[in-house]
């Protein structure tokens, strides 16, 4: 009888236990996801970056810099090749206009040509804004691990939470020590595989962990190789004065 | 006896003139059916051919592939060493680099603001070098509605529809966003020197035209072209010769993997031309067969009733000793006359109106729109020697053949019977 009574203690608390796992697992993954926005999230930053986009016939590499502020303002200029040099980018909140001085002109770039690639790469326009802390934009649960490059890695499968993503799922492989994404693959919302990019050179600077190099790989696009998009130089936090967001900065 | 039936048929209005007015009007339908057809069929060929496909085109082959998409990151380079050797291989050809990009038209306001923009189909074509041919090709001069032709680099010609839909008008400045031949984003400006009218609803929708050397500027493609068409200094398409320059030009990359390497086509072997010629054949050979069957059987019907209705008129010459033979022949005779006139004049009506089209054309531009393939806006017939007696076939041997038919009744009728049937 006593018997009985043990084994119907334990029949209840491991059903329990079962039934918080996926909680557990939730949990888990939330975490997860927070520990990566503060990685790869800052309040403000100004990088440099050069992009070498791999083609069938050649490789070019383009260069740049930028200033951040969270996710809503950012301001490109390119510095080099010549044909790209004092080319500028403006995002402020959901818009983004493009400078082109060999024509003196402003043009701001919606809808559709969001979706075009930033000078040939494997990059688009929509990429290149959408800068939200996944936290805020997806849902997230780990489906498994994975070794990439000698680390440890969880798998985390993105469920995106908000309408106006350009993708809507990810799948995210994260370092399970230093909670830095080394691998990603994002999907359309009908399943299908649109753009791999790989992260490497991971370095601390700040007391976070940041990939220095991303390899993007637009699926969708013939004749493409790759893009390779190395920050060459990055500072956090910084004094990023007001004017640089704003049309009057793509002039001067 | 040839001119006593001549002079039969005149004097007997009702056997010469309703027979001669239905084979001159089944005549004159024939021969403006066929001048009809071949003028458009003729037309709509040429004019894919000047404009987009050439009578021979050689691009590599990856551009070839994915030719509807303009693909002008896998485009030919070193181009002008190739039109050398082209002209020096085959100097039956006319050799021209052609870009054939997307974009869009920007117009900015005082400010520098966007005021209008649309989606443009841009041709990059050798506009301002002395020895190009492209703009009598294009007839572009021909097509001006304002402004002037391109005179200077950095000038551009807008479709006169584009142009309005824009608010644009010559003089004005305009960018164009397109797509380098490495996939960055460029912006170009072009100063509208004038606006064009081609007539084909596929050309006139957002065309813009300018200088190959600007297009190149602008989409990155130093001494690059995606195409080089090849026009027949003869002026008319010639498939078979084609093949054999093409055949040619092949062979010797013939086992080279390269995906940039030449590919040079025929215009029927390039997108849906090939289809499109054999299918205006087919449509041609099928609409003139059927027209000419119908109108035989409308004249062979006429000629038969022709006979019939004079069966009174037959008894009557064979009671009075007319052979049967003899009369037989007469009646066959009346009806060679008969049709030889009604085909003469349906001839002479029908080319009448097929020259009348030719020269005016009727305006179709309402039921070409939103057409993608480059239809003329405008039919035009067009008069060639097989009009001068393709209406002699359902003219003649129809009218002759019901004629035959119903005469045959004349060798049934019994002379001992005929004044019977006349009493009747």
């Amino acid at each position: 009888m006593k018997n009985k009574g043990i084994k119907i203690k334990c029949a209840i608390i491991l059903l329990f236990a079962v039934a918080a796992l996926p909680l557990q697992a939730q949990l888990a993954a939330d975490i997860i996801l927070e520990r990566v926005d503060l990685n790869i999230s800052s309040e403000n930053r100004i990088f440099e970056s050069s992009m070498t986009i791999h083609g069938r016939r050649n490789s070019r590499t383009i260069t740049s810099k930028t200033y951040a502020v969270g996710d809503k303002s950012s301001f490109t200029e390119y510095l080099s090749p010549p044909r790209e040099e004092g080319t500028k980018m403006l995002k402020l909140e959901e818009q983004l206009w493009i400078y082109s001085p060999s024509t003196d002109r402003t043009i701001q770039i919606s809808g559709h040509m969001l979706r075009q690639s930033v000078m040939g790469s494997d990059l688009s326009y929509e990429d290149m804004m959408d800068d939200r802390k996944l936290t805020e934009t997806y849902d997230a649960e780990v489906v498994g691990t994975e070794e990439i490059g000698g680390r440890d890695c969880w798998i985390l499968k993105l469920t995106g939470k908000v309408e106006d993503l350009a993708y809507a799922s990810r799948r995210l492989w994260v370092d399970s020590e230093r909670y830095v994404p080394l691998k990603e693959e994002l999907f359309a919302k009908s399943g299908k595989l649109l753009k791999r990019s790989e992260m490497s050179d991971v370095v601390q600077i700040g007391g976070r962990w940041f990939p220095r190099t991303v390899f993007y790989r637009d699926m969708l696009k013939q004749g493409s190789e790759g893009t390779e998009f190395r920050i060459t130089d990055i500072r956090f936090n910084q004094e990023i004065p007001d004017y640089i967001f704003s049309k009057a900065a793509l002039k001067q | 006896m040839i001119r006593f039936l001549i002079n039969g048929l005149f004097r007997d209005k009702s056997r010469s003139r309703l027979p001669i007015i239905v084979v001159a009007i089944g005549v004159m339908l024939t021969v403006f059916m066929n001048a009809y057809i071949t003028g458009f069929m003729g037309d709509t060929i040429e004019m894919n051919a000047r404009f987009t496909h050439g009578h021979l085109k050689v691009m590599t082959r990856a551009y070839a592939e994915n030719e509807e998409q303009l693909p002008n990151d896998l485009a030919m380079t070193e181009v002008t060493a190739l039109k050398e050797e082209l002209a020096a291989r085959f100097p039956e050809l006319d050799w021209a680099a052609r870009i054939q990009f997307g974009g869009l038209v920007d117009v900015p306001d005082e400010k520098g603001e966007t005021r209008s923009q649309g989606p443009a189909a841009g041709m990059g074509v050798d506009l301002l070098s002395p020895e190009s041919r492209e703009a009598e090709r294009l007839n572009i001069t021909g097509s001006i509605v304002r402004g002037r032709m391109v005179q200077n680099p950095g000038e551009a010609l807008l479709a006169e529809q584009f142009s309005q839909k824009l608010g644009v008008a010559p003089g004005d400045e305009v960018t164009l966003i397109g797509s380098t031949m490495y996939g960055s984003m460029s912006m170009y400006n072009f100063i509208v020197a004038g606006t064009v009218s081609f007539g084909a609803e596929a050309l006139d929708r957002g065309s813009i035209i300018v200088d190959i050397e600007d297009a190149r500027h602008a989409l990155d493609m130093e001494d690059a072209a995606g195409e080089l068409v090849g026009l027949f200094d003869a002026g008319y398409y010639d498939d078979e010769h084609a093949l054999e320059v093409a055949q040619a030009f092949n062979s010797a990359f013939v086992g080279d993997d390269d995906a940039y390497a030449p590919v040079m086509k025929t215009l029927t072997q390039q997108r849906s031309m090939g289809q499109l010629v054999k299918m205006l054949d087919v449509w041609s050979f099928y609409i003139i067969a059927v027209f000419i069957i119908a109108m035989a059987l409308v004249l062979w019907n006429a000629g038969l009733l022709g006979g019939l209705r004079r069966y009174g008129e037959f008894g009557v010459r064979l009671a009075m000793g007319e052979e049967k033979s003899h009369l037989y022949r007469t009646l066959i005779y009346e009806s060679v006359f008969i049709s030889i006139a009604g085909a003469i004049i349906g001839t002479a009506i029908g080319l009448f109106f097929a020259a009348l089209v030719q020269k005016y054309g009727i305006n179709i531009s309402g039921m070409m729109e939103g057409s993608a393939m480059m239809y003329p806006s405008a039919i035009r017939t067009r008069i060639t020697p097989t009009d001068y007696y393709i209406g002699f076939i359902p003219g003649l041997f129809s009218t002759v053949v019901g004629a035959m038919l119903a005469g045959i009744g004349i060798y049934k009728r019994k002379t001992s019977q005929l004044f019977k049937e006349l009493d009747a």
